[in-house]
């Protein structure tokens, strides 16, 4: 084990630490904002609407992650549409293209998780809304999508960890996230076991604290299901 | 389309591989969740916190991140190792690194979908197991695991779907699957977009197909319930 390049390297690291946080933090919101309408759209009865936000749930979890990635990285270029337009600015830079395939990959996911949630919710409590004269968009403003966020939460949870694992792609199209600067170290100084090790490291740390956060939120927000202490 | 006609036989080969690659590293995890499931539920501690380590740092990793640990510090292991006994230069090759790490990796999910699978059969039927006389070990493979699979089924299921597209990360430590091929097809031709288009089709059909598979398996093993 040599402890001394890595200590040497850890300001890297750090950069790389901060680099994953942005990127993930970023993708989760745009992905989380992109997720509730596409989640609405799905839950439509009329097929023909629901269809679209289907099979865009369908597709994004059906495929690697990295073939997304790919597709807007490696890809985008081949459309002279974008490649001669403003567009270029944005989808030669590998930073854009891998927040926008973690956003519709997330979107996905979380659009996938709130769809199955809305659909769960107890009809007796829609029931009551419209007992008390409650209009469509003010049933879903103030008792399905409340109701929708709680119950999503240890899902969402889960979604945040693999997001985060997911992130550590952006290493491989020359981002400097944390496993970039892993492949860095590694490259530098070929010490390939400390190097990855250390970013593992890092990456445990990191889901440590989401499942803790996790952990604190639903104690808050699913009080009213503990059992009662005596 | 000329283009992908011209290359489709090179990813149809890639997709081989894919495959070979998912299946063998799923035997790799069945047998490492069913050890760790059963290490989890034994009465032994230090078998149960060896798999709880085992499970809880491998979920906290990324995929991608573990491969490369496995890969580069495997060869540098394997050599070391090879130094102290006088072995020639061993060759880790991508694909068995690839293989043992996803199998490695989803021998932790698997062990908790397995450990799922044996907490929910009935204890009345391992009760009556040993009621006949069974030694724990008969208990085991003839009751206990007929009787966990329809349980483990759903879980097991999803955990296949994940592997098959965490597959595609053996791309970056240089095996040449579908996503790979795709890249060189795609640099050949300048159409990168249409290939990873139709590699994510080739997924999509290998999630399909599993999808068939898992349905059928599920209506043999639920033949014995009754549904309301």
């Amino acid at each position: 084990m040599d402890v001394q390049v890595i200590i040497d390297n850890l300001p890297l690291y750090f950069q790389g630490l901060w680099v994953t946080i942005t990127l993930v933090v970023s993708s989760l919101a745009i992905g989380l904002c992109l997720a509730v309408p596409v989640a609405l759209l799905a839950t439509a009865k009329n097929k023909w609407i629901s269809f679209l936000p289907k099979a865009y749930i369908y597709f994004f979890r059906g495929t690697p992650l990295i073939v997304q990635m790919f597709m807007i990285y490696h890809g985008m270029g081949q459309f002279t549409i974008v490649h001669e337009t403003f567009l270029w600015t944005i989808f030669q830079e590998a930073y854009a293209c891998a927040l926008i395939a973690f956003a519709l990959n997330t979107a996905g996911y979380t659009g996938e998780i709130l769809r199955g949630t809305i659909e769960q919710t107890l009809f007796g409590e829609i029931e009551a809304a419209k007992a008390c004269g409650m209009s469509t968009p003010m049933i879903y403003r103030r008792i399905i999508l409340p109701s929708t966020f709680r119950r999503a939460l240890p899902a969402y949870g889960n979604e945040v960890i693999f997001m985060l694992h997911g992130s550590s792609l952006a290493g491989v199209i020359t981002i400097v996230d944390l496993f970039g600067a892993a492949r860095i170290v590694n490259s530098r100084s070929f010490v390939p076991f400390e190097s990855y090790i250390t970013a593992g490291i890092f990456y445990l740390a990191m889901t440590f604290m989401i499942v803790w956060g996790f952990k604190m939120a639903e104690r808050h927000f699913h009080a009213y299901l503990r059992p009662r202490e005596s | 389309m000329s283009e992908i006609i011209q290359y489709f036989p090179m990813i149809l080969s890639g997709m081989l591989l894919t495959v070979s690659v998912a299946l063998l590293s799923v035997l790799i995890a069945i047998v490492l969740g069913m050890l760790g499931a059963v290490a989890k539920l034994s009465k032994s501690k230090i078998a149960a916190a060896i798999a709880g380590i085992y499970t809880t740092i491998i979920r906290g990793i990324p995929d991608l991140v573990m491969m490369t640990i496995i890969f580069f510090g495997g060869q540098i292991m394997v050599n070391n190792i090879g130094a102290k006994f006088g072995w020639d230069y061993i060759d880790v090759s991508p694909f068995t690194a690839g293989v043992l790490t996803i199998g490695f990796i989803f021998g932790a999910y698997m062990t908790e979908s397995f450990r799922g699978g044996i907490l929910a059969v009935s204890h009345g039927e391992i009760e009556a197991g040993y009621a006949f006389g069974m030694k724990p070990a008969q208990v085991f493979f003839r009751i206990t695991l007929p009787a966990m699979v329809r349980h483990a089924l759903p879980s097991f299921g999803n955990n296949w779907l994940v592997l098959t597209k965490t597959t595609a990360l053996v791309s970056v430590i240089g095996l040449q699957d579908m996503v790979y091929k795709a890249g060189l097809a795609g640099g050949a031709t300048r159409k990168p977009f249409t290939f990873f288009c139709l590699v994510a089709f080739l997924f999509l059909i290998i999630t399909g197909v599993s999808d068939v598979g898992f349905r059928w398996l599920n209506k043999k093993y639920t033949v014995g319930v009754r549904k309301a």
